[in-house]
């Protein structure tokens, strides 16, 4: 293994970002940039109801060719999406990529409208339209579980895509527990608001005889694999390309019915189409992450050291389930991780992903944890209140302690390394608690409450092939495998099937080569997103990319460094490549020198230099590799922060920041930071505003951002990150998975602390967001409503 | 989304524009800085087959003070009155007011006349000027008419304006050197739009005692006279004057508006 420098440019160094030249000054290339000869736009009619027979669509006879529904597509031979889980007892739902006689929930695609401009589109749509025979409606996940719901699928004997058992019993410990504590906790509807929509640009290649499918997307090589599956077409004749992506978080990682549509249309037409998802069509129809439902209970003993826990949950599934994640990774996950890095022996949780007329739900950065820690979070604390202490010595002594690492959890999940405790110890500190006790005590003289509040999360990154294998679902990863090209001028070319839309990849992965072979940051190219280039993947999702990607372009470049080293040694007559290193770009033996360049300049173009027993794969490689433990990796953080809650109006104003976590080996500091802020920015979100109403009828009560709010810059915290450094023993330098940890943990520890800054009222919430309304509702005795 | 397909107007003069504005023989909109408009023409709730642009007219443009008023042209940006280029006979309420509606990039763009003529409950203007007992200066095809604040605003998206008609100028009466004002707006998020307004007014040289609860359901809440501030400033006092208003559609809401009144008195008391 080569040896980790915080200098330099290799892992661990703070260096600028490749791809800021271009994205700071506009010149990225999304899909909204691309123009095509003869281009159409698309746009969709979508149900206005939540759930309907359509019992008619009328087509104007001028737009007769302009418009299409399900029966052309299936006329066509188009299949509907199905995105089956291996899980016992799993339901299956078809999701045709245009509604087939019903509709599931506001938002639905039903028909799709063609014109040479998006406007004249909309023109045509408007123009269309639907008779709807109206059905009952599952608004709310605890109404269509109760027998006699309104059934979603009539053909299944209820709304439960699955349920799922996890755990013993925990009869005896209920029993006898000192202290049991019980909550109603819920987490509400969200957008996952990228910044940049979905979009999809289809064509017909000629050339090539290929539909190429430019795509906002965090997976090219699944939506191949799912679209092939719906349009019957061989993978070899789809590629799917993933230009510029302004954000996915989830929302762009799954095969979307509308780039099933915009693909089948293009071949119908024989015409270059795209479809862009416009923020209204976002907030209506993706409103599709988050809502869980909990009734936990916690059990301790009289020092709040935890005995058992036991939920209930439920996961507002929405009306499909999308390919490849399937409708119950987010419950079934909520199962086997609610202990998370607790250390407590007895344990029930049974789960259910309903089903409703709501948006598909899809995993959200964090997926099913940050519920699951909002949920547990919350549970330390009130065990630490019923027992007469402070919260943050609870949640150290529950915590798993260092000495017991590797640690298998009551759910055996597998946690390779860390200190979780000291993250507390140092969030204690750095918060500066006695302060704000102190501060808390004397009171502010604008009537303002002070809180503070803790939350320690965990984030399983690189998952492993078995734990998707036992899912079932479409996609399991295995290998993950990176081309690595020595360029005829001495260059590198990276090339992996992974998508970099924010996480920045350009820079990290030529980090990682670089620490390998010493070649230069700007003669590095990642060329990733891309099906017609890239080795399969199944994307970017879960934190894996540097785990994974780059744990392969390391395994791949070493593979390179011998081959180098081989030539080199030829070129400089030594006994022969153990007798020469690779630094700084070049071959070395003693005091000579051959440089990369040299020896790619040989391979290529003066062959007749090259040694006969020459590597025929020349200067070429392609590596696959998996860590040293298929359960993935754990990077952990402890989240601290000081609130001050104006009890007149209910508005929570952050005062201070603090995450300390552990990514194990960072690449690039900078870059874990900026993961750890914009994370945090969406957990805010999640804490204080981000909601989408429904009423009774299933109508999304948002449509704009005037009613549907996300966090400004003067709404999130400054945030102070302190690192721990606990490498992982199972990968590549000891990297972890840092992607989603900031979004999981802070509306856990927001709600903590506003519960402590309520204190002296005696209420407490416990739901998200902690609107003011809910906080006033609180005041006021009265529960809340949201 | 986008707007449906529309004809588009710039004209130079007001009379103009009035002409432009009084045919019936097409749905005409006037828009000036399309901050309001805009979304909605985007949304397709609004579609006019004309619309009419005011922003080129240079008397719309215009700020002069006039005797013991300032005339403010409909088509002054709230930006320009933040940033104060005229002589501010409000000791401090228009630049401090348009300081904190929206954004500046909504500032930059959207005008007083708009925002007045959109009749928002939410909006800054809508109760700011209601406070400061401004008149709007109304034109249209048949001349010009002057309403008191209190008689424009009729309540949530509804004015006195009639069709054909526009805001062509805000009057806005001095304040003496006396005058103390009040101004507490209630938003989850900056730049958001408010859930309570107060916004008050004590002048005692011109005899005026003036409270505004704003954002609403309805048209601002106006409470004239001195009782609030003598003594009687208690939350009880304040929830009666509110009690049925639209003000008080639900206990949290009377709450938070009794709070931002109470907040916005202390601003004047202090």
């Amino acid at each position: 293994m080569a040896e980790v420098s915080t200098a330099g440019s290799g892992v661990g160094a703070r260096v600028r970002r490749k791809e800021d030249d271009r994205l700071l000054r506009g010149r990225g290339r999304f899909v909204g940039d691309i123009a095509l000869v003869g281009m159409k736009e698309l746009a969709f009619v979508r149900s206005p109801v939540a759930h309907a027979t359509i019992t008619g669509i009328g087509i104007p006879e001028e737009h007769r060719g302009a418009v299409f529904t399900w029966a052309d597509l299936a006329a066509g031979g188009v299949k509907p999406i199905r995105a089956v889980s291996g899980l016992p007892g799993f339901k299956v739902s078809e999701q045709p990529a245009l509604a087939d006689g019903k509709v599931r929930f506001v938002g639905e695609p039903v028909a799709v409208c063609v014109a040479a401009s998006r406007a004249e589109a909309e023109d045509i749509a408007a123009s269309v339209f639907v008779d709807y025979a109206e059905l009952p409606v599952n608004s709310d996940m605890l109404e269509a579980v109760k027998p006699g719901a309104p059934k979603v699928h009539d053909h299944w004997p209820d709304n439960v895509f699955l349920e799922t058992n996890v755990g013993g019993t925990i009869a005896e410990i209920a029993a006898t527990a000192p202290v049991k504590v019980s909550r109603t906790i819920r987490t509400a509807r969200q957008c996952m608001v990228p910044l940049e929509g979905k979009g999809v640009v289809v064509h017909w290649d000629r050339h090539v005889e290929q539909l190429v499918l430019t795509t906002s997307t965090q997976m090219p090589h699944i939506v191949r694999a799912g679209l092939s599956e719906c349009l019957d077409l061989d993978q070899g004749l789809i590629r799917v390309v993933a230009p510029d992506v302004g954000g996915g978080f989830g929302w762009k990682g799954l095969l979307q019915p509308e780039e099933v549509v915009a693909a089948w249309i293009a071949m119908r037409l024989d015409r270059p189409v795209r479809w862009t998802e416009d923020r209204r069509e976002h907030l209506v129809a993706a409103a599709n992450a988050r809502e869980h439902h909990y009734e936990i209970t916690a059990y301790a003993d009289e020092r709040g050291r935890l005995l058992g826990v036991e939920a209930d949950a439920w996961v507002d599934a929405g009306a499909y389930s999308v390919y490849p994640f399937s409708a119950c990774l987010e419950a079934a996950q909520v199962g086997s991780i609610l202990p998370g890095p607790y250390d407590f022996a007895h344990y029930r949780c049974r789960t259910f992903s309903v089903c409703t007329n709501k948006p598909p739900i899809v995993p959200y950065r964090g997926v099913a944890r940050t519920g699951v820690c909002f949920a547990m979070e919350q549970m330390i604390d009130a065990v630490a209140d019923a027992v007469g202490r402070e919260p943050w010595q609870v949640r150290l002594e529950n915590l798993v302690p260092p000495e017991k690492m590797p640690f298998d959890n009551v759910t055996r999940k597998h946690f390779d390394s860390g200190d979780y405790p000291e993250s507390v110890r140092r969030a204690v500190a750095a918060i500066g608690l006695d302060g704000w006790r102190a501060r808390q005590k004397a009171g502010e003289p604008d009537g303002r409450l002070i809180g503070v509040g803790f939350a320690t999360c965990c984030e399983q990154s690189a998952h492993g092939t078995a734990v998707y294998h036992g899912w079932g679902i479409p996609m399991v990863p295995g290998h993950e495998q990176a081309q690595a090209r020595i360029t005829p001028d001495g260059g590198l070319e990276l090339r992996v099937g992974v998508q970099s839309h924010g996480q920045s990849m350009e820079t990290t992965f030529a980090q990682v080569a670089h620490e390998v072979l010493g070649i230069p940051l700007e003669k590095i190219k990642l060329v990733h997103g891309d099906t017609g280039l890239t080795p399969y993947s199944t994307g970017t999702w879960g934190s894996r990319s540097m785990v994974m990607a780059g744990g392969a372009v390391a395994t791949a470049c070493r593979t390179l460094a011998e081959r180098l080293c081989r030539i080199g040694a030829h070129l400089m007559q030594a006994a022969g490549p153990e007798a020469v290193v690779l630094k700084d770009g070049a071959v070395t033996a003693g005091g000579a020198a051959v440089t990369v360049r040299e020896i790619a300049h040989t391979w290529y173009r003066a062959p007749q230099l090259l040694p006969a027993d020459v590597d025929r794969g020349g200067l070429e490689v392609t590596a696959g590799y998996k860590p040293g433990s298929d359960h993935g990796t754990f990077s952990y953080a402890t989240h601290a922060v000081a609130v001050a809650v104006d009890p007149e109006i209910g508005q929570v104003e952050i005062l201070d920041y603090v995450v300390v976590e552990d990514a194990g080996t960072m690449v690039n500091p900078m870059v874990v930071d900026g993961q750890i802020y914009g994370g945090v920015a969406q957990g805010v979100g999640t804490a204080l505003y981000e909601r989408m109403p429904y009423d009774a009828e299933g109508q999304p009560l948002a449509s704009t951002f005037m009613d549907y709010l996300i966090p400004g810059f003067t709404e999130v915290p400054h945030v102070r990150i302190i690192h721990m450094l606990t490498p992982s023993p199972y990968t590549e330098f000891g990297v972890k998975g840092i992607g989603e940890g900031g979004a999981i943990a802070p509306p856990a520890a927001l709600c903590n602390a506003i519960n402590d800054a309520l204190k002296p009222l005696g209420v407490i919430v416990t739901n998200a967001p902690m609107t003011p309304e809910v906080i006033l509702s609180a005041i006021a005795g009265q529960r809340g409503t949201a | 989304m986008k707007a449906v397909d529309f004809d588009y107007a710039q004209p130079a003069t007001l009379d103009a524009a009035l002409a432009l504005l009084s045919r019936d023989d097409v749905m005409v909109r006037p828009v000036a800085g399309s901050q309001s408009l805009g979304p909605m023409l985007n949304l397709r709730l609004a579609q006019p087959e004309l619309l009419v642009d005011i922003t080129r007219i240079p008397e719309l443009q215009a700020i002069r003070r006039e005797g013991d008023r300032l005339v403010i042209g409909a088509c002054v940006t709230h930006a320009r009155l933040e940033d104060g280029d005229y002589p501010d006979v409000t000791r401090g309420v228009l630049p401090s007011v348009a300081a904190v509606i929206a954004y500046r990039a909504v500032r930059n763009r959207g005008t007083i006349g708009g925002s007045l003529a959109h009749a928002d409950p939410a909006a800054d203007w809508v109760n700011v000027l209601t406070a400061l007992g401004a008149e709007v200066v109304i034109a249209g095809a048949g001349g010009r008419r002057t309403v008191p604040m209190t008689g424009f605003i009729l309540g949530v998206f509804e004015t006195d304006l009639q069709p054909g008609e526009i805001v062509a100028e805000i009057h806005v009466p001095a304040l003496s050197e006396r005058a103390r004002w009040g101004y507490c707006k209630v938003c989850r998020k900056t730049g958001e739009f408010s859930h309570a307004t107060g916004a008050v007014l004590i002048d005692p040289a011109r005899g005026l005692w003036r409270c505004v609860a704003g954002a609403t359901s309805g048209k601002p809440v106006v409470i004239d006279g001195p009782a609030l501030f003598e003594g009687g400033c208690t939350e009880a006092a304040m929830a009666a004057h509110l009690a049925g208003s639209p003000a008080a559609d639900d206990p949290i809401a009377l709450r938070t508006h009794t709070v931002a009144l109470k907040r916005a008195i202390a601003q004047v008391m202090s």
